[in-house]
């Protein structure tokens, strides 16, 4: 049985719906992730598990139990906000003993407990900083290790490292997840980073207008996006509008508007005259003043128009001569400057394999 | 203009008027309170004449005076309990007020606090009068009052010039200097930490005694100086309200000022007075201080 059971919920607020008809089954000891644009009504989903809010239809079951009508402080689950919500009244150790206080645990098991749940985030020794005297990573870490103290069975985490810097940010994700795997406890992230949510989770719902558009293991969201949505939200996508032309063995020919006809596998059923788009990663796409490789059935020639270059890749937009632009990706992977290095204006070819895009029906 | 020059521009100004409204009065009362009380009231001269008869100098005699007779210590002790309690019972009323007002709507706010300061547009002798007649015997308030007490076989008793009078006087003139600076302080709570603590346990009691009441204590203290203080040496209220027994300490300073004519024993309770207020405006301002925020 699912830890996590939101069925049908519903949420409105005036004429707007948040969150509309989501179904959500999550499992004990996942890592789970919310992820969509803001507005997409992930956090006000958040809320209504940790029961700031009430959907107006559907349920939330936690462990079998409906949680209709219960309040956050009776719920097993934890919270670990945006801003962490540290108290800046209380020291770290009174910040992290919080919830067991409430809980009347006894006087005796706290320090023990305190120094436990330090230990978890590598913060021994802080007990009696407050929280103005720490820094963005160690407020991070408080706020986790006040979340997890009396293990609750959930912990949901709203855009915790949204706030920290960029190096910091990759090393938290990190301890997140090792974090996870040694306290065993479910989390629910909420984030709009999608490079975030591939990183941490084991899997993803992608949401956009209240509506789950996609749920699915992380190498699936990025490499079978479901949707133009998803396609376009995850990652830097090639978004080819066209029309199914003929669909034989399995294959589909596809004619894409500017470019012209292209071979894409996994047909699943669709029919000649669908229209569509193949979505196409820049990755995937190869690149090369004469294409050598056999593989890269559908060729087309072109023109560097510009390029995009990030230090371990270069984005080359390539504009074919049929008119149309295609995103292509090259790692910097040749030492030295070689001669796979393009400048605007060089003739070169690209192409990819019939199983390297894959075809979203309108 | 050189820092130096440019410090003194600013800052001149404000320096000179404290010490003209501020430093020379207190040092003419300290001054005043070591000289003796001129023949037909003020002061005597400082300078003799050569005349034996005729007072003059310094002297320590009105000092001996207020520590020989209890009775000016006893009334210094009784404004005390009167500010204390004054403070308590403001600082009870306005609590709840200042809660109410910083979490309701941003669009009722900034009226709901023009309400509370409504009042001061009034004269406050006015505001002071009415309540006699909202305490006076033929009120429905105080038939009121007296029919409940009545109900449970008691006594009926008199609202006007009694304690009960003057507490509620005090409590009514200082309420919005209490529920001010408390409104300021919970306005800037971050409501992100009630929900925290209610995420993790916490009902809606211990919300209230573990995060917004500890985070409201600098808003406590202020709003404490400004009610202790000023309710430490108040007359007029006693004086309208009060009645026969009902003096503070406050009336006795203005008694000695306007009705004796002893403007140096006057200047001895007025110094005692304002080395207490100093101590307490002082001590609020430690605790706050050592209160972390």
């Amino acid at each position: 049985m699912a830890l996590l059971e939101i069925r049908d919920v519903t949420r409105r607020f005036g004429d707007f719906v948040a969150v509309d008809g989501v179904s959500l089954s999550i499992g004990a000891g996942e890592f789970f992730t919310l992820l969509g644009p803001s507005g997409c009504g992930k956090t006000t989903l958040l809320r209504m598990i940790a029961g700031f809010d009430q959907p107006d239809a559907g349920s939330i079951e936690i462990d079998g139990k409906n949680t209709v009508g219960v309040p956050p402080e009776e719920r097993n689950v934890h919270t670990v906000f945006q801003s962490y919500a540290l108290f800046p009244h209380m020291t770290v150790e009174q910040n992290v003993s919080f919830p067991l206080r409430m809980s009347k645990c006894p006087q005796a098991e706290l320090a023990p407990r305190v120094r436990e749940a330090l230990e978890d985030v590598s913060l021994l020794g802080m007990e009696k900083r407050y929280p103005n005297e720490l820094s963005g990573g160690q407020r991070q870490r408080v706020a986790l290790a006040r979340a997890l103290i009396n293990r609750p069975k959930l912990l949901l985490l709203d855009e915790p490292l949204a706030a920290l810097d960029a190096k910091l940010k990759e090393r938290m994700q990190l301890e997140l997840i090792t974090l996870q795997k040694e306290v065993g406890v479910t989390f629910i992230y909420v984030t709009h980073d999608q490079e975030e949510a591939l990183a941490l989770s084991h899997r993803i719902a992608v949401m956009n207008k209240g509506k789950v558009e996609q749920l699915d293991q992380p190498a699936t969201i990025y490499g079978f996006p479901k949707n133009r949505f998803v396609a376009d939200f995850i990652g830097e996508c090639n978004l080819l509008d066209c029309t199914v032309s003929a669909v034989t063995d399995g294959t589909m020919i596809l004619d894409v508007e500017q470019l012209g006809r292209v071979v894409a596998s996994g047909a699943n059923g669709t029919t000649a005259g669908t229209k569509g788009a193949l979505a196409l990663r820049p990755e995937k796409v190869s690149i090369a003043r004469e294409l050598t490789a056999e593989s890269c059935v559908n060729r087309f020639n072109g023109r560097i128009f510009d390029y995009l270059y990030t230090g371990d890749v270069t984005l080359y937009i390539v504009e074919v001569d049929n008119g149309r632009r295609v995103e292509v990706m090259l790692p910097n992977n040749a030492v030295g400057r070689s001669s796979k290095f393009f400048e605007p204006g060089d003739a070169v070819q690209i192409g990819w394999r019939d199983d390297a895009g894959s075809f979203l029906p309108d | 203009m050189s820092p130096r020059a440019q410090k003194w521009v600013i800052s001149g100004p404000p320096l000179g008027y404290l010490l003209i409204f501020f430093a020379i009065p207190t040092f003419i009362m300290v001054l005043a309170s070591f000289r003796f009380a001129g023949e037909f009231g003020g002061l005597a001269p400082l300078v003799g004449t050569g005349n034996p008869d005729e007072l003059s100098g310094l002297t320590f005699e009105n000092y001996q005076r207020f520590f020989e007779d209890t009775i000016y210590l006893e009334l210094f002790l009784k404004s005390f309990i009167y500010a204390t309690v004054t403070t308590l019972l403001c600082l009870g009323v306005a609590y709840p007020l200042a809660l109410m007002i910083a979490r309701s709507d941003k669009r009722w706010r900034e009226l709901l606090v023009l309400l509370v300061i409504l009042p001061f547009w009034s004269n406050f002798l006015i505001r002071v009068y009415a309540w006699m007649i909202i305490l006076g015997p033929q009120s429905g308030f105080a038939r009121a009052v007296n029919g409940v007490l009545g109900t449970f076989g008691a006594e009926p008793i008199p609202l006007l010039y009694s304690p009960i009078a003057v507490i509620i006087g005090l409590v009514y003139v200082h309420l919005p200097f209490m529920v001010l600076p408390l409104y300021v302080n919970l306005e800037k709570h971050d409501p992100a930490l009630l929900d925290a603590a209610q995420d993790l346990g916490a009902g809606a009691w211990q919300r209230f005694w573990k995060v917004t009441f500890p985070l409201s204590l600098p808003g406590v203290y202020a709003g404490a100086a400004l009610v202790f203080i000023p309710a430490l040496g108040i007359f007029a209220i006693p004086d309208i309200l009060g009645g026969t027994d009902g003096i503070l300490i406050g009336n006795v300073i203005k008694q000695q000022f306007l009705d004796a004519r002893d403007w140096p024993f006057g200047s001895v309770l007025s110094m005692v007075l304002t080395v207490l207020a100093i101590l307490f405006a002082g001590l609020a301002a430690w605790v706050a201080r050592h209160q972390r925020i």
